[in-house]
C-alpha cells in the first residue's frame, strides 16, 4: 500500500462570523480577514506536522492547492514541494496536484517539477487537476476552455519532460516557439501522475485511458465502488486491466485517546460552514463551461437558488457512511478494513485534521496514526493484496508499457 | 408610415438555418421594407419582442441568433467578436442585401461597431444601443461571471415587472441552461479582455455610416461613460438618452426606441 498524510492547510485564524455575515467564503471574501502573522505561525506548524508524519512512518505527503478561501492556505503547491525535497529524506511527494488550466505557461510548470523530482531524488509523483470553478475566477483564466486546456497543457508538460529539445509547440491554447528545459525529471520515463477528482465522469474517464490512478477525493463507498466501475471498464475498453495500483482514496480519519475527544476533533471537518471549501457560492464555485454537461441542469438551478447543493451531506450522515472516521485505533482500524474490503485502493490519503483542532491534538493523531493504524491498515493491505503502484512496477501510463527504470540517486 | 404597415400582431415571421462562413445560424425574418439586422444581447433572445415587430412595420427585419447562442450551433473554433462581425457581414453578402442598416443591443452593438469597422462605406445606418465593446474609463462594464443568470439579467432593467412579463417571476429551468450556454460562448468570445476590444476605439474613426448612439440614463450593465465614448469616436454620430431606461431599452421601452430606430435608419 501506500499510505500518505493529508492536510488541507485550513486558515484557522480567519473570523468565521465575518465569513457568515458576507455569505461567502471563497474568491470575494476580503483578505483583509488574512493575517499574516498568524499565516506565518500556521504554515510552520504544518512543516512540522509534515515532518512528523515522515518520522512515523507515513509513505507519502500529499499537498494540494486552493485559492482565495480560508478553508486551505495551500496556495501554491510546489512551493511545498520544494522544500519538502529538501527537508524530508524518505517520504514521496505526491501533489495532488497542480491546478493545469491555471498556468498560462506549462513548460514553466514542468522546470519546477523536475528541479522539484531531481533535489528530492526522486519522489515526486505529479499529480494533476482541473482546478475548482472559483480558481478559474480567482487565476483570471477562461473556464469555458477549462477542459481543453487542461489535456493540452498535460501534453505540452509530459513531452517537456520526455521529448528532447528543443523543439516547437503549436498548441491550441499554448503556444511555445522554443521547448527546451535544462531541468528534466530524475525518474523515467517521467514522475507517476495520479488524478485527484470527486464527481466527473470526464475526468474518471479520462484517467483511466492514460493509465493514470485516480485518487477518489472523500467520497461515500457506493458512491466511490461506481467510481471504480466506470474506471476498470474504460480501462478494459483501453487495452488492460485496472487493480488496486490504479486506485487511491482520501479518507478523512482523526485519532485520538478517546472516542469523544476523536469525535470532537473530527467535527472540525465541517468546520468551513459544513463543505469542505467551505461556503460555496453557488454562481463562482460553478461558471459557465466549467462544469460537464451532463450536470448543467442540477448546477444552473443550483446557482439561482433552487434546489439543494449536489454536494452537501450532515456530520452525522458522514460518519454514518464512514466519509469521516473518528475514534481510538481500535474503532477506527475495523471501518478502515470494511473501506478496503469493499473499495479495494492500494493508495490511502489520511486527511488526519481540520480547521481548530490544536497543534497538539494534530501532532497527537499524527502519532497515534503513524504507530498504531498504519501499520494494521498494511497487514490488512497484505492479506487483501493492494499492491501500490510502486510496489507493483505498475506503468506510468498506457504510453509506457514496460515498468520504468528505478530511480539513479 | 408607409400606407403598407401592417399592425404589430399581423407580422409573419419565419425561420430559416442559413450556412455562412463556417457557421449555422438560425435567422428569424419578418416585416417588408429595407433590410436591418437586428444583433441581440449576450443573454439571447425571446423568439419574439415588440419591439422587433414594431420595427417589422417599416423594415424587413433579420434578427439571427448569434453564432453558438440560442438555436445557432456553437463554433468550436469562434475566438472573438470579430469573427461574429465577420460571419454577420458574410451574411449580409449571402442574402445579397444592399442598404442594409445594423441595429446591435448591448453585445450585439459591440459586434455592430465591429462592423462597421470592416466596412466603412457598407452599412446604411448603425445604431448601437446600450452598446459592450469600449472599455469604460471610470467604472466597470457588470462582470456576470460573478452574478447568477437572473441577477444578471434583472440588473438590465429598470421596472422589474417587465422582467417578469418577459421571462416569467421564476425563471422556468430550460431557460436559465439556454442562459448557461450563451454565457460559456460569451466566455469563449470576450472573456479577457471581458467586453471590450482595446483597438476598437481607435477603428471606429474610419467609419463613414452614420451612427446613432442610444443609451438608458439608468443603465448598470454598460455605463453611460461608453455611449459618451462611442459617440465621440464615430464620425458622424449622435447620442441620445432615453430618461429612467435601464440597460435592455429593447424590452422596457419597445416603442419608444423603435420610434427612435425607425426615424433614424429610414432617412435616405
Amino acid at each position: 500500500m501506500h499510505l500518505m498524510y493529508f492536510s488541507e492547510q485550513p486558515m484557522s485564524a480567519y473570523p468565521a462570523d465575518e465569513g457568515k455575515e458576507f455569505g461567502a467564503t471563497a474568491l470575494m471574501f476580503s483578505n483583509k480577514f488574512f493575517n499574516p502573522v498568524e499565516g506565518s505561525r500556521l504554515y510552520n506548524e504544518y512543516l512540522e506536522h509534515y515532518r512528523l508524519a515522515e518520522e512515523v512512518g507515513f509513505d507519502g505527503i500529499m499537498l494540494n492547492e486552493h485559492h482565495n478561501a480560508p478553508f486551505c492556505m495551500q496556495a501554491k503547491c510546489n512551493v511545498f514541494a520544494s522544500i519538502l525535497a529538501a527537508m524530508t529524506k524518505r517520504v514521496k511527494l505526491v501533489l495532488l496536484g497542480n491546478p493545469l488550466p491555471l498556468a498560462d505557461n506549462p513548460v514553466r510548470l514542468a522546470e519546477e517539477l523536475s528541479m522539484i523530482d531531481m533535489i528530492s531524488k526522486g519522489r515526486l509523483v505529479s499529480g494533476f487537476v482541473r482546478g475548482g470553478g472559483q480558481e478559474q475566477l480567482a487565476a483570471g483564466v477562461n473556464p469555458a476552455y477549462n477542459r481543453e486546456r487542461f489535456e493540452e497543457a498535460h501534453e505540452l508538460i509530459v513531452r517537456a519532460w520526455t521529448q528532447t529539445g528543443p523543439f516547437r509547440f503549436e498548441g491550441t491554447h499554448y503556444q511555445h516557439r522554443v521547448v527546451n528545459p535544462w531541468a528534466v525529471p530524475l525518474q523515467k520515463p517521467h514522475p507517476r501522475i495520479w488524478i485527484p477528482g470527486v464527481l466527473s465522469k470526464e475526468t474518471i474517464i479520462w484517467a483511466a485511458r492514460q493509465r493514470y490512478p485516480y485518487i477518489a477525493l472523500s467520497t461515500a463507498i457506493d458512491a466511490t465502488k461506481k467510481i471504480w466501475e466506470l474506471y476498470d471498464s474504460v480501462a478494459a475498453e483501453a487495452g488492460y486491466t485496472a487493480g488496486p495500483e490504479n486506485r487511491g482514496y482520501l479518507q478523512r480519519c482523526h485519532v485520538a485517546d478517546t472516542e469523544e475527544k476523536a469525535m470532537a476533533n473530527a467535527r472540525q471537518f465541517m468546520w468551513m460552514q459544513g463543505e469542505f471549501t467551505g461556503l460555496a457560492h453557488p454562481v463562482w464555485s460553478t461558471p459557465s463551461g466549467y462544469f460537464s454537461p451532463s450536470y448543467r441542469k442540477a448546477f444552473v438551478e443550483f446557482a439561482v437558488g433552487r434546489g439543494a447543493n449536489p454536494r452537501a451531506a450532515t456530520f452525522e450522515d458522514q460518519i454514518r457512511n464512514q466519509q469521516i472516521i473518528a475514534g481510538t485505533p481500535k474503532t477506527v482500524i475495523p471501518k478502515l478494513r470494511r473501506l478496503l474490503e469493499e473499495t479495494r485502493p492500494s493508495i490511502v490519503g489520511f486527511w488526519a485534521s481540520d480547521g481548530f483542532v490544536s497543534n497538539e491534538d494534530s501532532k497527537k493523531c499524527i502519532r497515534m496514526l503513524g504507530l498504531e493504524v498504519l501499520p494494521a491498515v498494511r497487514e490488512i493491505g497484505k492479506e487483501l493484496g493492494l499492491l501500490s503502484p510502486f510496489e507493483a512496477n505498475a506503468p506510468v501510463s498506457i504510453a509506457h508499457s514496460t515498468p520504468p527504470a528505478p530511480a539513479m540517486a | 408610415m408607409s400606407a403598407l404597415a401592417t399592425s404589430a400582431t399581423d407580422v409573419a415571421w419565419t425561420t430559416e438555418e442559413m450556412r455562412v462562413a463556417g457557421s449555422l445560424l438560425r435567422v428569424r425574418k419578418g416585416g417588408a421594407g429595407d433590410p436591418v439586422l437586428v444583433l441581440h444581447h449576450e443573454i439571447g433572445s425571446p423568439e419574439r419582442l415588440p419591439f422587433y415587430d414594431a420595427l417589422a412595420r417599416r423594415f424587413t427585419v433579420y434578427v439571427p441568433s448569434h453564432p453558438g447562442y440560442d438555436g445557432s450551433e456553437r463554433p468550436g473554433w469562434m475566438r472573438n467578436v470579430r469573427d461574429v462581425a465577420v460571419t454577420y457581414q458574410a451574411l449580409i453578402a449571402a442574402l445579397n442585401l444592399s442598404k442594409v442598416s445594423v441595429i446591435g443591443l448591448g453585445f450585439g452593438g459591440w459586434i455592430a461597431a465591429e462592423m462597421a469597422t470592416m466596412a466603412p462605406r457598407g452599412l446604411h445606418r448603425v445604431v448601437l444601443v446600450g452598446a459592450m465593446g469600449i472599455k469604460p474609463a471610470q467604472g466597470d462594464i457588470l462582470d456576470e461571471a460573478l452574478v447568477s443568470y437572473i441577477d444578471y439579467v434583472r440588473a438590465g432593467f429598470e421596472k422589474q415587472e417587465i422582467f417578469d412579463q418577459v421571462f416569467g417571476a421564476e425563471p422556468p429551468t430550460p431557460l436559465l441552461e439556454q442562459w448557461d450556454l450563451n454565457r460559456e460562448m460569451t466566455f469563449r468570445i470576450a472573456w479577457k479582455p471581458y467586453m471590450y476590444n482595446p483597438t476598437l476605439p481607435h477603428l471606429l474613426g474610419g467609419v463613414k455610416s452614420p451612427s446613432l448612439v442610444v443609451w438608458g440614463r439608468r443603465d448598470r450593465i454598460v455605463p453611460l461613460e461608453c455611449g459618451e465614448a462611442y459617440a465621440r469616436a464615430l464620425p458622424q454620430s449622435r447620442l441620445a438618452v432615453i430618461e429612467g431606461a435601464g440597460h435592455f431599452i429593447d424590452m422596457e421601452q419597445p416603442e419608444a426606441l423603435a420610434k427612435l430606430v425607425i426615424e433614424f435608419a429610414a432617412q435616405p
